[in-house]
């Protein structure tokens, strides 16, 4: 279910073309951010580089390896759950770092949202050197909102 | 929010609304304060209205804000109309730690304990990630959370005794394998035998303060400066997956709209999901003693090569501290068959239950409470006292209070290290900004908690050991 979002979005726009990527918020034991985007799938993107920039720096990983992405959810919670989720199943199963997402695509199916496009990243190898950890991603103080920017709350463990 | 004060340890909070039971609280004014800061009372009572529930929701002394229910979170269900909850258990199932008694004194080490904390460094894979040095097929990963430590053993890795010595005998016999998805399958077979990151840690420490020799002796500690080894770790990518998984398929299942929490999600005990995501959990809990295993054999490994001898190197027990389970107590005046949720919080038997090995049985079990970096560390011992005030349970650490963003804000990794070396104790870890989110003044005084315990009496003070060499991931 999207919510109209009427906080003040003047905040996270850094200039009219540039829009702050996520902002980090307190929380006692765990990771809790805001990811923004002009769209849905540009929020949860963002969503992505948020979390990844928990574990890893990004912007030092290699573009080498390509992996395709492909989740469902019976409503955007669950699908962005299942989304980030992706990063760390492809780090622990295959060792996989993830650079950036790309061509992310977001659909309405009957009665379940389908999220499609892929990550670009490099295998872990000898030179990386990842900081954090992410266990899981949760529903916890989870929020998605829509107005002329797109916002989604996120609690990770950690 | 009524709050009332039982005693200077003890606090309530009446039936209201919608919940079944009370709320109880084991806090010391000190820590109240800190657990009101954030959502624990709330979540507690959330615990609390759920179906099935038995005599009360109990938060530990080291409760803090969790997801659904709170860490530090107590509560049992009735097995025909209670439920059970992925949310009760944590990502992290069978998050817990194991300790090893050695012979040696400090002076023995003193000198190579550089030595030994780089060798177990090397032989135990830690950081975000990391894959183990075991090539496992699929097949083996599934023999491995069907048979738990035990099956470490079989392979050579440790010694019968270390089975008995650990909760459950180091093998859950509800696990089913089959039940676990493909995805915690792939996220468990390069993770068997590595450390994680996050607070997870291996500590090499010596014993500084003894409260109760006579127990203390029974656990195999018999001096001040004798050294032991703390393996603190979980059951990785594989049991976080099996929370996650059993979150996603409870909620298709079930309505989430009338739960205060998502989180909260949950299936009737006797349901199939209920018993899919029990018999999976427990896979997850046996990877999680087999993983504790293979790493406590890599350091009786370490300790013969450099110091000439592992003997003596006994195992003194293994706790759990994320796990569901069915275990028989007494609810007004009858013993019954109930699904205990612990989440942070460890089992604490008093003498005589048939859970514990013979070898404790005249007095309790061990408790072990590990600290935060660079503190403390306590075992305690299980009463019958805590079979009554907290379905024989107690706290599990010392519990955050500090965001790891604000403690890279205020701490720096290198300090840290450098402070540490100052009172001896050395450090090894895979990264600075590990260190600075781990710094123990952002978590809450293990001293105050576990004497918290003591003072309630729902487990007794034993043993008080320091840390002189950490390895962090």
């Amino acid at each position: 279910m999207l919510f109209l979002w009427v906080s003040d979005c003047r905040g996270i726009l850094v200039s009219q073309d540039n829009l702050k990527k996520y902002q980090f918020l307190e929380h006692t034991a765990d990771a809790k951010f805001q990811a923004f985007g002009r769209s849905l799938e540009e929020a949860f993107v963002n969503a992505v580089y948020a979390t990844v920039s928990l574990m890893w720096d990004r912007e030092k990983i290699g573009r080498k390896i390509q992996q395709p992405v492909k989740v469902q959810g019976r409503d955007l919670e669950q699908l962005l759950v299942n989304f980030l989720e992706e990063i760390l199943y492809l780090l622990d199963s295959q060792m996989f770092l993830l650079h950036s997402a790309e061509k992310i695509k977001i659909r309405r199916e009957a009665e379940r949202y389908v999220l499609e496009g892929h990550f670009l990243g490099d295998d872990y190898g000898k030179y990386y050197q990842p900081y954090g950890d992410v266990k899981a991603i949760t529903y916890n103080e989870m929020e998605i909102h829509a107005n002329d920017l797109f916002m989604v709350q996120v609690v990770v463990d950690v | 929010m009524e709050l009332e004060r039982i005693n200077a340890y003890t606090y309530k909070i009446l039936k209201r609304g919608n919940m079944k039971v009370p709320t109880v609280i084991y806090a010391s004014s000190k820590l109240l304060e800190s657990i009101k800061r954030d959502r624990t009372l709330e979540q507690a009572q959330n615990v609390a209205c759920l179906p099935g529930i038995q005599k009360m929701a109990y938060v530990m002394p080291d409760g803090h804000q969790g997801y659904g229910f709170p860490i530090g979170g107590v509560a049992a269900f009735d097995l025909d109309d209670g439920v059970i909850s992925p949310g009760g258990v944590g990502y992290d199932i069978n998050c817990g730690v194991r300790l090893l008694k050695t012979d040696f004194m400090e002076k023995d080490v003193e000198a190579k304990k550089t030595g030994l904390l780089a060798q177990i460094f090397r032989l135990v894979p830690a950081g975000v990630g990391k894959g183990g040095i075991f090539q496992l097929s699929r097949r083996v990963l599934e023999d491995v959370c069907l048979k738990g430590a035990e099956w470490a053993v079989d392979n050579g890795y440790g010694m019968r005794m270390d089975l008995e010595r650990t909760e459950e005998y180091g093998r859950m016999k509800s696990a089913d394998p089959n039940y676990l998805s493909k995805r915690a399958i792939e996220r468990g077979i390069p993770q068997l035998g590595t450390l994680g990151a996050g607070n997870h840690f291996l500590e090499i420490q010596k014993v500084d303060n003894i409260y109760d020799p006579d127990v203390a002796k029974i656990f195999g500690i018999h001096s001040l400066g004798q050294i032991l080894v703390m393996i603190h770790c979980g059951s990785r990518g594989l049991g976080h997956q099996v929370a996650s998984d059993y979150i996603r398929a409870m909620e298709n299942k079930y309505r989430t709209s009338d739960l205060p929490d998502r989180e909260l999600i949950n299936a009737p005990i006797r349901s199939e999901l209920g018993q899919q995501y029990y018999k999976s959990m427990s896979a997850a809990v046996n990877f999680a003693f087999a993983n504790r295993q293979m790493i406590a054999h890599c350091v009786r490994d370490v300790f013969q090569k450099v110091l000439g001898s592992s003997e003596g190197m006994d195992q003194v027990y293994d706790v759990c501290h994320n796990v569901a389970k069915f275990e028989k107590h007494e609810i007004d005046g009858k013993e019954k068959d109930v699904c205990i949720h612990r989440k942070g919080a460890t089992r604490s038997f008093g003498p005589g239950r048939e859970e514990i090995p013979e070898v404790y049985r005249s007095v309790g079990q061990p408790v072990i409470i590990p600290g935060s970096m660079g503190t403390a560390s306590y075992i305690l011992v299980g009463t019958r006292q805590a079979e009554q005030l907290s379905f024989g349970s107690t706290a599990h650490g010392a519990g955050r209070m500090m965001s790891r963003h604000e403690a890279r804000r205020r701490f720096r990794g290198e300090q840290i290290k450098q402070d540490m070396a100052g009172k001896g104790i050395e450090l090894q870890s895979t990264n600075w900004r590990g260190i600075a989110e781990e710094a123990a003044q952002a978590y809450k005084d293990v001293d105050e908690v576990v004497n918290v315990s003591h003072e309630v009496g729902i487990g007794k003070l034993v043993v008080r050991v320091v840390p002189v060499g950490v390895m962090k991931g």
